[in-house]
């Protein structure tokens, strides 16, 4: 009898959960309003891309953060650290393979980016096991340690790049033929950051995919919804705890190396300074949706870059007033995570 | 019948001992022989460091550790006593600063300017932290942090481009009121060997609104107004159903702790006669400000005395002996990196990570224990 219900139960389709179609049409909605303000059409295009770009960069290295506090209720003030680690690793690529960012060949170019990225990410992660095990295993569950205990993590680690790598701040050069720009037209879009774009898109789609369409994506959804009853059907959800942590310190990783090659300088203190920006995407997409951390990043960036070009005194505190409208609409931010 | 005095001593103990000292430190007691004399000795050396040592650095140092108190012990009333972490007591901190420094500077150098400035910079601390505190602090505990963050690296960008008003990066160099100047006589005959002149007025004027400043702390987190902070900090959810409003208890502590990081910047600048982005804003002030404070001792405030005198002591001490033991160590590779004078803060940094696990309590919770559990010994 009972069998027979959990079959039809089966069979019928369980209605699908609505999306929530709002926020998503903010970004063409702003980039719209923006446009008569902004006035030329290819000043409007190059804007876009480049905040569109910025965005990318923003959600590589914010992702990884809502993640972890999503699935583990853990919040990372030390996430920085890994940003400026990821840059920092690129020194290990950057220095036996000089001239792949001399040659002029495009293939070499993105083999070195794609190999800085392989071992930035390889760093990262494996430093991310290690400050989950000793910095963040101790105090699950209390918010207060949390924040203080990564603090000092951020402090400890951010001391001993400088340690190893030297206090003063290193340039980077961008491979030959990620530099310049393409031009169509007055449309003006520089190389790098149509590279970043792809970049972005790719992790994004991968990360849907990942967390939709695969059985550890399940997983790591049923954790955030609730990890009691995962751990009851039997999962280790600590195993899947540290594998996501890993994860997001990778993905900080990978933004770092991104946002390195951004800025063409390294300094200890790059991801730490970045932080406020990702700390700003993350309450306004909702504290553990990545998809809610997509939407803020791109949102932030391109009215910062539109409020830049349009009104330069009030981009500094553009940030902030989008978080505050944000969270006067929906004080959750905008995609809220059900359980929290 | 009567009950035994053995029995009703515990109850009322801090109290009905009663006496000015108690009153002064409003009942709360180090409550541990070594911490009382630490504290004294630290309070001795404060008052007297001008006529005990000679030259400009002592007194400097001094009037550092009597702000860093003040401004510690106002983000404790926040951290250890309301587990709230906020990241903006930078923001009021320079505000303060600001505020007497854009007064002096713009208007006149006289004892009237230095009122408006602190009355106008108070009033704009305070509502600011109303704003940010209503904003956030309705939602979860943990936007508030990301939140002031934000806020104030905000407020440090702009700060360092509103050039017109606040110097930019350069900040604002100002003249003090006559009577602070080094110029200044008091006294003409020099006293204990130390001439009584305006600088030394504003070492005077600095420890003792300190003092003030963080006996009226003491006095609050006493208070019921600080019982209630406590219980809210435990539980929440049971402190709403008792009937508090947990969002007016707690954005009453930021202003308060606001208000007082506003005096400490404001003394901070005037014993500095500067101000600028990197004496009060910058972010690395929030991050000596959390080591002291967790250092010291959490929801202590003499935990806020220990851990500020301890720091900046190291901070001005500290580099020398690591410079030192990085010579020594000259040619092992990445060692003396390790222990170069700069690195001081990986060692402290260190000692935080291991004060949050080992002792939440700090110096302070540490002193005590060790009281407690000589005193289970002896019965």
């Amino acid at each position: 009898m009972s069998d027979m219900a959990a079959q039809s139960s089966a069979q019928t389709e369980l209605p699908r959960a609505k999306t929530d179609w709002l926020p998503l049409l903010l970004i063409p909605a702003l980039a719209l309003l923006a446009l008569p303000f902004v006035g030329s059409p290819s000043t409007w295009v190059t804007l876009t891309v480049a905040g569109l770009a910025m965005g990318m960069m923003i959600f590589l290295m914010a992702s990884g953060l809502t993640l972890v506090f999503g699935l583990m209720d853990i919040i990372n003030f030390g996430h920085g650290v890994f940003i400026s680690l990821g840059a920092y690793a690129t020194l290990l690529v950057l220095g036996p393979l000089a001239g792949w960012a001399q040659a002029d060949s495009l293939g070499l170019n993105l083999g070195l980016l794609g190999l800085c990225i392989l071992t930035a990410m390889g760093v990262t992660g494996i430093v991310g096991a290690v400050f989950e095990r000793v910095i963040v295993r101790p105090v699950y569950g209390s918010h207060l340690k949390q924040i203080l205990v990564t603090m000092g993590g951020l402090i400890v680690t951010e001391q001993l790049i400088h340690a190893i790598w030297g206090a003063s701040p290193i340039p980077i050069p961008l491979p030959q033929s990620l530099r310049g720009a393409f031009v169509l037209g007055d449309i003006v879009m520089e190389r790098y950051r149509v590279v970043a774009v792809i970049i972005g898109l790719v992790v994004f789609i991968g990360m849907q995919l990942l967390l939709n369409r695969t059985r550890i994506g399940l997983l790591i959804r049923a954790g955030v919804e609730n990890p009691e009853m995962v751990e009851a059907l039997g999962y280790r959800i600590r195993r899947l705890f540290v594998s996501v942590f890993i994860a997001g310190s990778a993905l900080a990783g990978l933004g770092g190396v991104m946002w390195a090659f951004y800025r063409q300088t390294l300094t200890a203190g790059m991801g730490m300074e970045v932080m406020v920006l990702v700390f700003i995407v993350i309450i306004i997409g909702g504290l553990g949706s990545v998809g809610g951390c997509f939407v803020g990043s791109i949102l932030v960036a391109l009215v910062a870059n539109y409020v830049g070009f349009i009104e330069p005194k009030l981009a500094l505190i553009s940030n902030i007033l989008v978080m505050a409208l944000v969270l006067i609409w929906r004080p959750q931010g905008l995609f809220p995570v059900a359980r929290r | 019948m009567s009950t035994s005095p053995a029995l009703a001593r515990p109850f009322d103990e801090t109290r009905r001992r009663g006496g000015f000292l108690s009153s002064l430190l409003s009942s709360d007691l180090p409550r541990s022989r070594a911490l009382s004399l630490i504290l004294f000795a630290i309070l001795l050396l404060l008052a007297a460091t001008p006529f005990l040592f000679s030259g400009s650095q002592p007194v400097g140092t001094a009037a550092k550790i009597c702000v860093f108190i003040v401004l510690v012990a106002s983000y404790d009333l926040l951290l250890g006593y309301s587990g709230i972490v906020s990241f903006a007591h930078t923001m009021f901190f320079g505000i303060g600063g600001y505020g007497i420094a854009i007064a002096l500077e713009r208007v006149s150098p006289t004892w009237g300017s230095v009122a408006i400035g602190l009355a106008a910079a108070l009033a704009l601390s305070a509502v600011l932290a109303i704003a940010i505190g209503l904003l956030s602090l309705r939602v979860r505990a943990i936007f508030f942090s990301m939140i002031t963050l934000a806020v104030a690296s905000a407020a440090a960008v702009l700060a360092s481009q509103l050039s017109d008003i606040t110097g930019g990066e350069d900040g604002l160099s100002f003249q003090l009121p006559p009577s602070l100047r080094p110029a200044f006589r008091l006294l003409s005959e020099p006293v204990l060997g130390t001439m009584i002149n305006g600088r030394l007025l504003a070492y005077y004027l600095v420890f003792f609104v300190s003092l003030a400043v963080f006996l009226a702390l003491l006095r609050i987190v006493n208070s019921p107004f600080g019982r209630v902070l406590q219980a809210i900090r435990e539980n929440e959810f049971r402190a709403e159903a008792l009937g508090y409003r947990v969002v007016a208890y707690r954005t009453a502590a930021s202003v308060i702790s606001a208000l007082a990081a506003t005096i400490a910047g404001a003394l901070l600048a005037l014993w500095l006669r500067y101000n600028g982005p990197d004496t009060t804003l910058s972010f690395s002030i929030m991050v000596d400000i959390l080591l002291m404070v967790v250092i010291g001792g959490m929801g202590t405030m003499y935990g806020a005395v220990i851990g500020a005198a301890l720091f900046v002591l190291a901070q001005s001490y500290l580099q020398v002996l690591m410079g030192a033991g990085s010579a020594a160590l000259a040619g092992i590779p990445l060692l003396p990196n390790l222990i170069h004078p700069d690195r001081w803060l990986l060692w402290l940094g260190a000692l935080f990570i291991i004060s949050v696990y080992a002792f939440p309590g700090g110096i302070v919770g540490r002193l005590r224990q060790v009281k407690t559990i000589k005193a289970k010994r002896e019965t």
